[in-house]
């Protein structure tokens, strides 16, 4: 089980909350059933909004899962990052005692931290023009609050941080994890991501980049308009295989392949040279030849820049072999939850490959000539799946793909 | 001296936040499970309840039960000041 010191990873829990559900469940019963949880925007009501819609997470109240005093510290972002870690340490039975909890890590992703927060500062100073701000303005907006309030739930006292890289945060986060966990630094790793964005400023500042799908978000297909924003967390427990089996936890998939790229190009246009690099990466890091892909869960953010990129990456990095895979986008789906999306696109991938179904691009409504894969159009597919991809391309070229492999 | 006490234990009442009877004028702030970051908090909401402003070299560590806050804020109100909260 350790291969030249490495130790191999298991993936041994997963919680997310999402626009498709509270819970990992519902999750992918809803990316099973083509549910699309994009909707008209309910969070936020100002007339100054072209964008109308979104991915929202619906129904959930703070007070079913925190007391007064911890709603008072937690931003959405964290509160999301918070039900999702209990769930997928639940789910892992992963006992973090004392001795578990000194070596496990926090590793999380957000693009943005307490967005809500930062909206609610900005109203009150520039707004209202108040003299001072909420004492908790800082605790509660911090990019790594959600990571120190599952250290202090859960007491974990081993390497705990967050990472951000807009739409890749996750991704990265939890590739750090996995390279952590694989080195023998920790026993255990609690990573994913969290984002909570669903706010005017969020929405105004996205909308001002023109490339906000008005109607609906439809990865690779014809008559895509562009992204929908969308909100929850992601979380997932990562333990080195040996020890996960050795306590008879239910190993859900290995973590085998990690790959990152920078595009030194251009702050929003994708580069080809850096997404198809970042893909090589993973698989030589994960050291497998391209046919052994079977599905890839891709970034498929809907803008027609990307779709476009990223259809050529995956023709560049599997040759003749692209044409045998299984594409698809879950964003049609969950919308993009910008830093947590990476990790709730590997819950997605975990849960194909255990369940050997892809999970369908939704929206789909016709063949572009640029994006000629099999992209799983309208409906879930069955299908025996090995080893399947997640991509991750964020704003600024930074480049983040997990490569994931059935348990066995 | 009761308007003050009364402003007083419902600002840390919506600052903490914790139910108001459950607050008595001697509680202590180890009782109530009050921590710093709370008592950070708490002058805030007095700030705004009592309109004024609380000088940032006031020392927040003498503030360790409601009567200490009670008396420090008669101090900077005086007596005949109900407050505006």
């Amino acid at each position: 089980m350790v291969e030249g010191n490495l130790h191999r990873v298991a993936v041994t829990g997963v919680g997310c909350i999402s626009a498709l559900g509270h819970n990992a469940a519902e999750f992918w019963c809803a990316l099973t059933h083509g549910v699309c949880g994009i909707g008209p925007i309910t969070k936020v009501s100002d007339n100054r909004l072209r964008v109308r819609i979104a991915a929202e997470v619906k129904n959930f109240s703070a007070s079913s899962h925190f007391d007064r005093r911890q709603i008072n510290l937690l931003d959405p972002f964290a509160q999301f990052a918070l039900v999702s870690a209990a769930e997928a340490i639940k789910n892992s039975g992963l006992d973090i005692n004392d001795h578990i909890g000194r070596r496990t890590a926090v590793v999380l992703g957000s693009g943005i931290g307490g967005d809500t927060s930062i909206n609610h500062c900005a109203k009150m100073l520039y707004g209202q023009m108040k003299s001072g701000l909420h004492p908790l303005s800082i605790p509660r907006a911090m990019l790594n609050a959600a990571v120190s309030h599952i250290a202090i739930s859960h007491g974990i006292t081993g390497p705990a941080f967050a990472v951000s890289s807009a739409c890749a945060s996750a991704t990265h986060a939890i590739g750090q994890a996995y390279l952590m966990v694989r080195h023998g630094m920790v026993r255990a790793a609690i990573t994913g991501g969290s984002e909570a964005c669903i706010t005017l400023g969020t929405l105004k500042a996205w909308e001002s980049l023109r490339i906000m799908a008005p109607d609906t978000c439809r990865p690779f297909s014809r008559g895509r308009k562009g992204m929908v924003l969308g909100e929850g967390a992601g979380i997932i427990v990562l333990e080195p295989w040996q020890a996960a089996r050795k306590r008879g936890a239910t190993i859900l998939a290995e973590i085998v392949g990690f790959g990152m790229s920078a595009d030194a190009n251009n702050m929003v246009h994708p580069s080809l040279d850096g997404t198809a690099k970042a893909i090589h990466q993973c698989l030589v890091d994960a050291r497998l030849s391209a046919d052994c892909v079977d599905y890839v869960n891709a970034h498929g953010s809907g803008t027609p820049a990307n779709d476009v990129i990223e259809t050529r990456a995956l023709h560049r990095v599997f040759g003749a072999h692209a044409r045998k895979l299984s594409v698809s986008s879950t964003k049609s789906m969950h919308g993009h939850a910008l830093g947590a999306s990476g990790a709730l696109e590997l819950i997605a991938t975990i849960f194909a490959i255990n369940n050997n179904v892809v999970p369908p691009t939704m929206n789909f409504s016709g063949r572009d000539p640029e994006c000629d894969l099999d992209y799983t159009p309208n409906q879930a597919r069955e299908k025996p799946i090995r080893v399947a991809l997640s991509n991750s391309f964020a704003f600024g070229g930074l480049n983040a793909v997990l490569a994931v492999k059935k348990a066995c | 001296m009761q308007n003050v006490q009364d402003n007083v234990i419902s600002s840390i009442a919506k600052a903490v936040p914790l139910d108001p009877e459950t607050i008595r004028p001697h509680s202590t702030f180890e009782e109530l499970a009050i921590d710093s970051l709370d008592v950070v908090n708490i002058v805030f909401e007095l700030e705004n309840t009592f309109a004024i402003k609380i000088p940032d070299d006031f020392r927040l560590s003498e503030l360790t039960d409601v009567a200490a806050v009670t008396s420090a804020m008669q101090s900077f109100v005086g007596n005949d000041v109900s407050g505006h909260g």
